[in-house]
């Protein structure tokens, strides 16, 4: 078994109206279960917007605190859903679940390390 | 390399490869196995004699040579990768699962989470055992950047872990097409200027054939692939212009291909479950049937284009269509369909339209769709033949 991190791309600005939010979190709670069930499951969650990021830069053995994301950009990390899978096959099969619960692009990206296949 | 040893590396370096990739899990390991293997034939085949079985031979010794390596490494991965190929020796080599060794690598080649052109470059590299140096000039790119390429989808099908199989039945259909779309795109990349290629998309075309004798659509490939090749002798003349299909000499065409080619069309559209790809040689052997250019039933040419159309729509599909409509019904009502089409930046579209104006008598026009075809035609061969209709007129 090996991680697989989900990513959300989520465009930066207005968010949706609350009624569709309702509707995409339904669909999330949905696709939370399936994996759970499925024991695909690790961690997931929405991040707060980049106006609410800190960054933190080494800078001559000491760190500087900079208000804000680290890029700015039209997309923005908007969450991530941390998932367990024997292959790309299986994790791009999830990925798609994602798109179509959240509406968004999602980027599927391997971790280094193995999984173990029994708990986490 | 030898005659005899560069003849088996190129029909089974991609059956040697799709072995060890099972029995190793990884690419890299598998193809220094097998160049091991192939390194040690060159040596030993021209004093031995090629072995019986020069592909079992092959594959056992590159086995060896895996092992060897992994026990010199002492990792929990290669001791298990090591029990696997020792359990693994005591099968014969070339038995049942070989057919499958091979699917599973064309899919794995041919994945849609790889890039379309890393597909290519890695089908080509492989399963057809090309050299980099090959592959990057029949692409044109340099071959710096083509060892990047395939360093890049190797380390992702490794990273990502791509899995190594066939497809489930449910997504077959869809992982076949990314298949056939890559032997179709190596096969037009070739008759662009590469013979080297287009040979190699008809091997690769033959092989999916033999692993895949149920999908119709294989066996269309193959014979739109065949049927297209029949006439390559034909599509130049001394000058290297190119010579279109109507004015070809047909005694140049490769019967062989065309009696091979057009059994399978027939093979397959018994099956009747009809795709792009066997109509589209359905058209190709109704040209390769008609013994000069004015018997060509161009009425049931047009039929089979109605068909592709509802199959598998496209603005291309159209303006192919469109020729088929300007031999049975006149170049104007040809026209009138060709004008519609949002084309302006294919030059096929120009030379098409173009060559109606000139039936049409609307010379000025013409012209202007000569120069248009002319401007945008990066083949020499093509450029050549416009340049001579143009001057023509």
């Amino acid at each position: 078994m090996k991680y697989y991190l989900l990513s959300v791309m989520q465009p930066v600005g207005e968010p949706p109206a609350p009624e569709i939010l309702a509707e995409i979190g339904k669909r999330l709670d949905v696709f939370h279960q399936e994996l759970r069930e499925a024991g695909a499951w690790v961690f997931a969650g929405g991040l707060h917007g980049p106006e609410s990021s800190t960054v933190l830069r080494p800078h001559d053995g000491d760190v500087l605190v900079t208000d804000g994301p680290y890029a700015e950009g039209k997309e923005m990390l908007g969450g991530i859903c941390l998932i367990k899978a024997s292959d790309l096959d299986v994790a791009l099969e999830w990925g798609r679940k994602a798109a179509l619960a959240t509406t968004l692009p999602i980027e599927v990206r391997p971790f280094m390390h193995e999984a173990e296949a029994d708990g986490s | 390399m030898a005659p005899d040893v560069e003849a088996v590396f190129r029909a089974e370096y991609g059956r040697a490869v799709s072995v060890l990739v099972r029995f190793l899990g990884d690419i890299d390991l598998a193809e220094e196995a097998v160049q091991d293997a192939f390194a040690t034939a060159v040596q030993r085949w021209p004093a031995t004699g090629v072995p019986p079985s020069p592909a079992g031979w092959i594959i056992t010794t590159a086995r060896n040579r895996a092992i060897d390596r992994l026990r010199r490494e002492s990792s929990r991965e290669a001791r298990h990768a090591e029990a696997a190929l020792l359990h693994a020796a005591d099968t014969p080599a070339e038995e049942g699962p070989v057919r499958d060794d091979r699917l599973r690598l064309i899919f794995t080649c041919c994945h849609p989470a790889l890039a379309l052109q890393a597909q290519v470059a890695l089908t080509l590299r492989l399963l057809g055992g090309l050299g980099t140096d090959r592959i990057a000039r029949a692409f044109l790119v340099p071959e710096p950047t083509m060892a990047q390429r395939l360093v890049r989808a190797k380390a992702k099908i490794r990273d990502a872990r791509i899995p190594y199989r066939v497809p489930r039945d449910a997504d077959l259909p869809d992982r076949l097409n990314g298949v056939l779309a890559v032997a179709y795109l190596i096969f037009n990349e070739g008759y662009e200027g590469s013979p080297e290629l287009c040979a190699e998309a008809v091997r690769l075309g033959r092989l999916l054939a033999e692993l895949m004798p149920d999908e119709p659509e294989v066996t269309g490939l193959l014979a739109l692939m065949l049927l297209i090749e029949s006439r390559r002798t034909a599509r130049q003349d001394e000058g290297g212009a190119l010579v279109p299909l109507p004015e070809q000499d047909r005694d140049c065409w490769d019967r062989d291909l065309i009696t091979e080619g057009q059994a399978l069309v027939r093979r397959c559209l018994r099956r009747n479950q009809p795709g792009p790809y066997q109509i589209q040689a359905a058209i190709q052997a109704v040209h390769s049937d008609a013994t000069t250019a004015d018997a060509t039933d161009w009425s049931q040419i047009l039929q089979l284009y109605d068909q592709l159309m509802a199959l598998a729509p496209s603005p291309v599909v159209a303006l192919n269509r469109a020729v088929a409509v300007a031999e049975v019904s006149g170049p104007a009502a040809a026209l009138t369909l060709v004008d519609a089409l949002d084309l302006a930046r294919y030059r096929v579209f120009h030379a098409v339209r173009a060559d109606l104006l000139r039936r049409l008598d609307r010379t000025a026009e013409a012209l202007a769709a000569y120069d248009a075809a002319i401007a945008l035609s990066e083949n020499p061969a093509e450029r050549a033949y416009l340049e001579r209709v143009r001057r023509a007129l």
